[in-house]
C-alpha cells in the first residue's frame, strides 16, 4: 500500500520535474515563459496521437514521447519569433501561447477523445525493486529515469561547462553580454526551444503513463504549477526534483484523503496544490530575489544594437 | 535575423491600423489551420464569423456575450496600464457572483428591483475582495502577481462547486448541483427596445457596461488618477519623482478591476442563468485579457473590442454544434489575435528591416 502510494507520487511530479527544468533554463537565459500550460498540451495531444497512430504495443509510446517533445519544441518555436524577433512583451506573449495551445491541441485532438493506447510500461529492477517502501524508485518506467538525468544534465551545463556560464550572463546582464560578443538572441532561442521541447515531454508523460487517453485541457494547470516550482527552485536545477516531489505528495495526498472519506469536502482538498503554490511564493519572495538567483533581465526584451 | 530600428515618431495611421490588420490576419491565418487540418475553410469562416450574425435577434446575443467582456475589459486596461498583470479576473468574477448569490438566495421573495443595487455592490466588494490577496501580496511580499491571481481563480472555481453542491444546494434539485432560483428581484430584466421589441437575450446590463467603458475613459485620459496609472506604467521613476505612490496605484488597479469582474460575475448570473452553478462562466475572465489588448490598453476601444472578441464566441457555439469541434478551438483564433496585436505593438514603435547583424 505505502509501497504503491510512494510510487504514484514519483509518477505525478514526473510532468512537472520535465516542465519545469525547462522553464528554468529558459528563465536562466532571461526570457519569462508563461505558455508552460500550451506547450504540454501540444506535446500530450502530438504524443497520444502518435502513439495511437503507430498502435505497437511496444514502440508506439516511444514514438508519443518523441512526437511530444517535437510538438513541445515548435511550439515554443511561435513563442520564440515574437518575444525575440519582435521583442513582444513576454507576459502577453506567454498567455497568448497557453490560449493558442489550448484551442490547437483541442482541436488536433478532436477526434482521438475516446480513444484508448497501450501506455509506457514500468520495469521493476530484480532485487532492488523488492527494497520495502523506497523500492518503488527502481519500479518506474523509463521517462522518470530519463527526467533525473536531464535534471543532473542542466546542473552539469548550467555550473560545469563554458556554454552554461554564457547562458546565465545573458540572463544576468543582456547588454554587458552583448558587448562581449555573445549573441544573446541566439542563446536565448535555444533556452526557449529547450524549454518547449522538456514541457512537450512533461505533456507526452500524462496520456502516456498517467492517464492513457486524451482529454483537452488535461493538464489542469500543472504548467502554471511548474512556473511556481521554478521559483520555489530558487532557479537551482535539483530543487525542482524536490519541489516536484512535494507537489506531487500533496496530490496524491488529496486523492487518497477522498478515497478515505475524510470530512474534509473534496473541493477543499483539490485547492491544496493552488493554494501550498501561494504559500510557497510568498516564502520565496520574502528572501530578496536577487540573492535567491532570480535572473535579473528576466522578462526584460533585448534589442540589439540598443 | 531581424533587426528593429526605434522609429523617430509614430504614425497615428499605424496606431489606427493595426487592430484591424491583426483582426484580418488573424481570420486569414486561422482559415488556413483549420484548411491544413481538413476542413472547409469557406464554411469554417461561415460557421465563425457569418452565421451568429445572420439573424437580427443575433445582434442582441452578440450584446449580451460581449457585456461582461467590456466590464472585465475595462479594469484590466488599468491594470495593464500601471504594468500590474491582473490575470485572474476570472476568479475574482466568480467570487463576485459568490457575494451577490449571498444577498439573492437569503431573500428570495424581494420583488423589487431596487434589490440588484445592493447585489450588485456585494458583488464588487467580493471581488475586489478576491484581488486584494494578489495586489496585497505583490505589495508587502513582492510575490509574483500573476501566479497568486491564477492560483486564486482554481481556488475560487473550487469554492463554488462545493457551495452549490453543499451548503447553497437546493434541496428541492434533485440532486443536482444547482442554488434554489433567484427571486424576481434579483434578476435582471430583458431589455425591451422601442418599436422593435426583445432582441434576443438583450438585457439592461448591456448598456451599463457601455457606461462603464466610457467612464474608466474618461477616469483614464481625464483624471489625475488616470494619469498616475499611465505613468506609473510607462515610468515608474518619473512617477516616483513626482510624488506618486506605486504601492497605492497598484491597490488601486488591482481592487478596481477585481470589483468589476466581480459586477460582471453577478450580472452574468442575474440576467442569463438565474441561479448559480457550478460553471457561471465561460472563461470571460481569461478572454477579457485579448479584449484589453484588441482595445490598444483604451476604455474605449473596450467597447469595440468586446463585440469583436463576442462574435468570435459566438462562432465557437455554433461550430461546436455544426463542425463537432470543441469550444476551446476559439482559442486558435483568441492566441493568434494576441500575438499578432503584440507584434503590432512593436511594429509602431520600430522601423523593421532583415539586414543581418550580429545580434
Amino acid at each position: 500500500m505505502l509501497d504503491e502510494l510512494f510510487i504514484t507520487v514519483m509518477l505525478t511530479s514526473v510532468p512537472l520535474i520535465y516542465a519545469a527544468i525547462g522553464e528554468l533554463v529558459a528563465e536562466r537565459s532571461g526570457v519569462l515563459n508563461l505558455g508552460v500550460e500550451g506547450m504540454m498540451l501540444m506535446g500530450a495531444v502530438a504524443a497520444f496521437g502518435a502513439a495511437s497512430y503507430v498502435a505497437h504495443p511496444l514502440f508506439g509510446a516511444y514514438v508519443g514521447i518523441i512526437a511530444g517533445g517535437i510538438a513541445g519544441g515548435l511550439t515554443a518555436c511561435i513563442f520564440a519569433f515574437f518575444v525575440l524577433g519582435l521583442a513582444t512583451n513576454q507576459v502577453a506573449t506567454g498567455l497568448a501561447l497557453t490560449i493558442f495551445g489550448a484551442g490547437l491541441s483541442g482541436l488536433l485532438g478532436a477526434p482521438l477523445v475516446g480513444q484508448a493506447i497501450e501506455g509506457l510500461p514500468r520495469y521493476s529492477m530484480p532485487v532492488l525493486s523488492e527494497i520495502p517502501v523506497i523500492g518503488g524508485v527502481f519500479a518506474l518506467d523509463i521517462m522518470a529515469y530519463l527526467a533525473v538525468f536531464i535534471v543532473f544534465l542542466v546542473h552539469r551545463f548550467l555550473y560545469h561547462n563554458p556554454a552554461g556560464l554564457v547562458l546565465r550572463s545573458v540572463g544576468a546582464n543582456h547588454h554587458s553580454a552583448h558587448a562581449l560578443g555573445y549573441s544573446v538572441l541566439k542563446v536565448r532561442f535555444y533556452a526557449i526551444c529547450f524549454g518547449g521541447v522538456m514541457a512537450g515531454l512533461g505533456g507526452a508523460y500524462l496520456p502516456l503513463v498517467l492517464t492513457p487517453h486524451w482529454a483537452e485541457g488535461m493538464t489542469a494547470g500543472r504548467g502554471w504549477i511548474a512556473l511556481a516550482l521554478v521559483v520555489f527552485a530558487a532557479w537551482k536545477p535539483y530543487r525542482v526534483i524536490i519541489g516536484a516531489l512535494l507537489f506531487g505528495g500533496i496530490t496524491i495526498m488529496q486523492l487518497a484523503g477522498q478515497a478515505k472519506g475524510w470530512a474534509v469536502p473534496t473541493q477543499f482538498m483539490s485547492m491544496l496544490p493552488y493554494l501550498v503554490t501561494i504559500f510557497v511564493l510568498v516564502m520565496m519572495s520574502r528572501i530578496s530575489r536577487l540573492s535567491i538567483g532570480a535572473p535579473a533581465e528576466l522578462g526584460r526584451p533585448f534589442i540589439p544594437g540598443r | 535575423m531581424i533587426t528593429l530600428t526605434p522609429r523617430p515618431f509614430v504614425p497615428w495611421q499605424f496606431v489606427l491600423a493595426v487592430p484591424f490588420l491583426a483582426v484580418a490576419l488573424t481570420v486569414i491565418i486561422g482559415a488556413v489551420i483549420f484548411a491544413l487540418l481538413g476542413f472547409d475553410p469557406g464554411l469554417t469562416l461561415y460557421e465563425f464569423f457569418i452565421k451568429p450574425l445572420s439573424q437580427p435577434y443575433q445582434f442582441g446575443n452578440l450584446l449580451v456575450k460581449a457585456c461582461p467582456l467590456i466590464i472585465i475589459g475595462t479594469g484590466l486596461v488599468f491594470c495593464y496600464r500601471a504594468n500590474v498583470w491582473n490575470i485572474g479576473a476570472e476568479g475574482q468574477l466568480i467570487f463576485g457572483a459568490i457575494g451577490a448569490g449571498l444577498f439573492a438566495l437569503n431573500f428570495p421573495d424581494v420583488t423589487s428591483k431596487w434589490f440588484l443595487l445592493p447585489m450588485a455592490v456585494a458583488a464588487m466588494i467580493a471581488g475586489a475582495l478576491w484581488a486584494f490577496l494578489p495586489a496585497f501580496l505583490k505589495v508587502k511580499m513582492r510575490t509574483n502577481e500573476i501566479l497568486v491571481s491564477l492560483m486564486l481563480t482554481y481556488v475560487a472555481g473550487l469554492f463554488l462547486d462545493w457551495l452549490v453542491r453543499g451548503p447553497w444546494r437546493d434541496p428541492m434539485s434533485f440532486g443536482f448541483p444547482l442554488t434554489p432560483a433567484y427571486g424576481d428581484g434579483a434578476l435582471i430584466s430583458a431589455l425591451i427596445l422601442p418599436g422593435v421589441g426583445r432582441l434576443g437575450q438583450l438585457h439592461w446590463a448591456v448598456p451599463v457596461s457601455f457606461v462603464i467603458a466610457l467612464l474608466g475613459w474618461i477616469v483614464m485620459q481625464r483624471s489625475k488618477t488616470g494619469f498616475q496609472v499611465r505613468v506609473m506604467g510607462v515610468a515608474p521613476a518619473a512617477g516616483r519623482f513626482a510624488g506618486f505612490k506605486p504601492d497605492t496605484v497598484s491597490y488601486g488597479v488591482m481592487l478596481c478591476s477585481g470589483a468589476l469582474a466581480g459586477l460582471a460575475g453577478m450580472i452574468e448570473v442575474s440576467a442569463n442563468i438565474g441561479q448559480l452553478q457550478p460553471n457561471i462562466s465561460f472563461g470571460y475572465g481569461f478572454t477579457a485579457i485579448i479584449v484589453a489588448f484588441l482595445a490598444r490598453l483604451n476604455p474605449l476601444a473596450v467597447i469595440l473590442a468586446g463585440l469583436a472578441i463576442a462574435l468570435v464566441e459566438l462562432g465557437g457555439d455554433a461550430a461546436q454544434i455544426s463542425l463537432g469541434v470543441p469550444k476551446v478551438v476559439t482559442g486558435i483564433f483568441k492566441g493568434i489575435l494576441l500575438f499578432l496585436l503584440l507584434s503590432g505593438e512593436t511594429l509602431t514603435h520600430y522601423q523593421i528591416s532583415w539586414k543581418n547583424r550580429n545580434g
